[in-house]
């Protein structure tokens, strides 16, 4: 048991789904060419005025109240100064003293212990643009280029109470935050594409106490994997330093992926970025009314969904979260339940088969060709008896690739199953010819060579034999055989 | 009659009749700029070619018989901080001498819709920061009733090429009095309408809380019929205001029996010219003999006003002038690292008056100063705010003096910044409540002129206009 304990808070950008950006009217398309998307007030030529986009007001609000949040009334943007090529005007508007949500908090579960993870505050502010170095940063490079495109993209930062207290419970934490802005419809939460990124305040201090020890800030995570491995070392670090009677510095250190640790960054002094309230910007005013309007556009977010799975159809608890963590895999499993009711062979099969080839291919759900209808129809046909379970693994992994009707793959194929008994008993009297010392092992009382015997059988029919049918055949078969 | 000397209304009535055309008038005055401008140097940018196209335009739609607008063919001087598309927009910086923006300001676009005729880019302080057009880092202007003699500023380019008949008329900004200040040094009419009733878009900004743009003219009723061109909600610009515009024309009477008129005693104490006293004391008795009431009233926080305006107009400063960095356009100083670039192009780039302006404004943003200097200027700010509120549940409109003195030499306080802020004492109280004020010639003392200023509520440019039409017909009489 540790001595230590480790005090966490993560901060995490989200880019906002808008077709436009947060002050001007440029698209907000991912992977254009570069400096494509851009205007005068995204690349904050002088005289440029910008105006509010109403769409990302909204979808603050509603991330807002999707993470539990009060909404504010009345709020406007502030400005927070420094110098970067990335950064058109010389500062970012933001929303530093008055953020459009604050004091939510969203719960997780981690090793079936639920905990309630509060949400300081959620801001809208703009994205700077991208930096791409001839060299390896800005200070060693012959050269330096700037994009633009994302100048300006609508951002809101979501600031957790510092409540976390370790890797798993931070992956846990970002798992779920994503989930619930991709069901409210106000991010597509995708890390890869820069639209979620995350950074983590970590600091450890000994069990019991309650100061909070020095703190650093994680940077580099690319995935929610990457920011688990990078807290947990950064944790073991820092009780390190401590145990040698060293001192934590506060300052901010980036995660190298490859290496697997956490290292200090060019040492900046700490910035003052003189916020001041900006005056460019008209100030954000909504009703009550308004808010509860946006309260009533949001969907079923995942924890209602969870339960839901959980009371009405009966799914273990295990099961409903994994179908709930993402809303592609929801929708998935309800379009499937409509047409083949049975919740929890739902639930094994996309666990068992749509996952594993998901992962195996490294695709997204919505890449995957099967449909849910499909999907159904295949588990029918494996109720019904024409395919064997085994049988439909294989056309699953077809339905996955081609997006066939599994009717049409289980015919085209010859895969329907053997259930005629006089077409069997012709096989089995082969098989158990070919097999006395198994034989002769069942019937002196040895269970396992059954199996064995079926898997011959299963074997000489490619494996379309039913498995029970030939199973029970079996038994009649051998039972006769010893007593004749 | 010079047609360099006419008002707006009549040389528009000289186009109607076809006794003019639109080019020969363009070319007038750009004849009288290439005689005076060499002593003047009111412009830092003279658009003769684009302004002859234009006026040749113009000449076509009138021969097609198409009905003039009030504006058309008009020639303006637009202030070298509000953007013209493909027209070099420097601010009289040495950070954008280059700087050739792509898109027209909202002003300079209704402007060419009605069918004015851009002849330049006038001269300003660096910036807008500076009482005197010294600032400028190319040369400073003259004042055309005295060469030795400062024009104001910062928009001094502006009022010197109304004053001098280079331009028909002008567009300036004012931020702190950069409008009337140098009109009242120039002897021509300044307008700073309310904060938000003319657009902000394409206006290089200063401080943004406090910037406006306005027109010179020569007369009141140019005045009014500028103000129906420029005013008016903008979808570009989120800050300006959604007032409805009147027909500012219809301000244009001498009837203002009963209007209250309030004489704030704070803009008469130490440091006014007693003969500028006398002058605006002379202007109450003839409005009063109109049928005005005039009275002494109190702004009790009128003597910090200088101070929060410094204050707040440089840490906004501070943040605005950031983006000249040397990425994205205006001057670069080519360095082996981004950071000395950043560095060497701001130090080459600036002059030492917005220097000394980004300097204090960050130190006033700073965490360390904010609560010290910032926040107690923004507070103010709001109690400057209730002075006028207050005197505005009594009064329509307060006038004062436009500046404490005539024209000063030019030089005289090019080396005292302080003394040179002090002489906007007059007029940034007006900008700190983003109330419409104006300057408004009466009289001069030793061949220079005075200028009294009026203030109304917001959005009340037609008192301003009712009260100036009248004083200016007493002036004429
Ligand atoms: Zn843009």
């Amino acid at each position: 048991m540790s001595k230590y304990e480790a005090v966490i808070g993560l901060e995490v950008h989200v880019e906002l789904k808008t077709n436009t950006k947060l002050y001007c009217g440029c698209s907000t398309a991912f992977g254009k060419e570069p400096n494509t998307q851009v205007c005068p007030v995204c690349l904050g030529l002088p005289g440029s005025t910008g105006v509010l986009n109403r769409k990302a007001v909204e979808l603050a609000t509603k991330a807002g109240l999707a993470l539990n949040c009060e909404i504010e009334t009345y709020t406007w943007f502030d400005r927070k100064n420094y110098y970067y090529p990335d950064l058109p005007k010389g500062y970012q508007i933001s929303q530093v003293f008055r953020p459009i949500a604050h004091n939510g908090y969203l719960d997780i579960e981690v090793d079936g212990r639920n905990k309630r993870i509060h949400i300081r505050r959620a801001h809208l502010e703009e994205d700077p643009g991208k930096l791409t170095h001839s060299g390896s940063s800005i200070t060693t490079s012959h050269s330096s280029c700037v994009d633009y495109n994302r100048s300006g993209i609508p951002l809101i930062e979501i600031v957790s109470e510092p409540e976390i207290s370790s890797g798993a419970e931070a992956k846990a934490y970002l798992e779920k935050l994503k989930a619930i802005l991709e069901y409210a419809g106000v991010s597509d939460v995708k890390m890869e594409q820069g639209s979620l990124r995350c950074d983590a305040n970590v600091s450890v201090r000994p069990l019991g106490t309650s100061t909070l020890g020095t703190k650093t800030e994680i940077k580099n995570m690319n995935s929610f994997r990457a920011v688990e491995r990078a807290i947990e070392y950064e944790i073991e670090r820092q009780i390190e330093v401590l145990e040698d009677g060293g001192e934590i510095i506060q300052e901010t250190r980036g995660w190298d992926e490859n290496k697997g640790i956490t290292v200090a960054m060019r040492n900046k002094e700490n910035p003052d970025y003189r916020c001041f309230m900006d005056q460019e910007i008209a100030h954000i005013e909504l009703t009550p009314e308004w808010i509860e309007g946006v309260r009533a556009t949001l969907p079923e977010l995942p924890d209602a969904r969870r339960k839901r799975l959980i009371e009405e159809h009966g799914l273990p608890a295990y099961d409903a979260e994994i179908i709930t963590s993402s809303l592609d895999l929801a929708e998935f499993f309800d379009a499937v339940y409509a047409e083949f009711p049975d919740a929890k062979t739902i639930s094994n099969w996309i666990m068992g088969e749509l996952l594993r080839l998901l992962n195996a291919r490294n695709m997204e759900l919505f890449e995957a060709k099967v449909t849910p209808k499909y999907f159904a129809k295949l588990l029918e046909l494996i109720k019904k008896g024409t395919i064997s379970n085994k049988i439909g693994k294989e056309v699953f992994e077809q339905m996955f690739e081609t997006g066939q009707d599994p009717e049409r793959i289980v015919k085209d194929k010859g895969l329907v199953q053997i259930s005629d008994e006089g077409q069997l008993a012709s096989i089995l009297t082969e098989v158990i010819a070919k097999n006395p010392k198994s034989v002769a092992d069942f019937q002196s009382g040895k269970e396992q060579a059954l199996g064995f015997l079926v898997g011959q059988v299963m074997k000489a029919t490619k494996g379309q034999a039913n498995p029970g049918l030939v199973n029970s055949m079996l038994r009649k078969m051998l039972s006769q055989n010893n007593s004749g | 009659m010079e047609l360099t000397s006419l008002p707006i209304h009549q040389l528009h009535d000289l186009m109607v009749k076809k006794e003019i055309s639109c080019l020969e008038l363009t070319r007038a005055y750009l004849d009288r700029i290439s005689q005076i401008e060499e002593r003047i140097k009111a412009f830092l940018t003279v658009t003769a070619e684009e302004a002859l196209e234009q006026a040749r335009k113009i000449d076509e739609q009138r021969a097609r018989g198409e009905k003039l607008s009030p504006l058309a063919g008009i020639p303006v001087a637009v202030k070298d901080d509000i953007c013209t598309a493909g027209i070099k927009t420097t601010c009289a910086s040495k950070i954008l001498y280059n700087y050739i923006p792509p898109v027209d300001a909202t002003v300079v676009k209704k402007l060419k819709e009605a069918g004015s005729i851009i002849v330049g880019k006038s001269n300003m302080d660096e910036f807008s920061m500076g009482s005197s057009t010294e600032n400028s880092a190319f040369y400073p202007t003259r004042n055309p009733f005295d060469y030795d003699r400062a024009p104001g500023g910062s928009s001094g380019g502006s009022a010197a090429a109304v004053a001098a008949g280079e331009a028909a008329f002008a567009l300036g900004s004012d931020t702190g009095g950069g409008i009337r200040q140098p009109a009242a040094f120039c002897g021509v009419i300044g307008l700073k309408p309310t904060y938000g009733r003319v657009s902000r878009s394409g206006l290089i900004s200063h401080a943004s809380s406090l910037d406006q743009i306005g027109p010179f003219t020569s007369d009141v009723r140019d005045l009014a019929q500028i103000l129906n061109v420029i005013c008016g909600p903008d979808s570009q610009d989120s800050i300006s205001a959604q007032v409805d515009v009147p027909d500012f024309t219809q301000s244009l009477t001498v009837d203002i029996k009963g209007l209250r008129i309030g004489l704030p005693r704070e803009y008469f104490g130490v440091g006014l010219d007693s003969r500028i006293r006398a002058q605006i004391q002379e202007a109450a008795y003839k409005l009063e003999e109109l049928g005005a009431i005039c009275e002494e009233v109190s702004l009790p926080h009128t003597e910090y006003a200088v101070t929060a305006h410094y204050i707040i107009s440089c840490a906004e400063a501070s943040s605005n002038l950031a983006r000249y960095d040397g990425v994205r356009y205006g001057l670069r100083v080519d360095t082996e690292d981004v950071l000395s670039m950043f560095k060497k192009t701001r130090a080459q780039g600036f002059g030492s008056e917005v220097k000394r302006r980004i300097m204090l404004g960050t130190l006033n943003l700073s965490a360390f100063y904010y609560d010290t200097y910032y926040s107690e200027a923004l507070k103010v700010r709001t109690l400057n705010r209730h002075d006028f509120a207050r005197a505005f549940e009594k009064y329509d409109c307060l006038l004062t003096p436009a500046s404490l003195t005539t024209a000063f030499k030019l030089g005289e306080k090019a080396e005292d910044p302080l003394a040179m802020y002090q002489s906007n004492v007059c007029t940034l109280p007006a900008n700190l409540a983003g109330l419409p004020a104006m300057s408004l010639p009466f009289g001069t003392i030793e061949g220079m002129p005075v200028g009294l200023q009026l203030i109304a509520r917001h959005f009340d440019e037609e008192t301003l206009l009712k009260v100036g039409y009248a004083l200016e017909q007493i002036n004429f009489s």
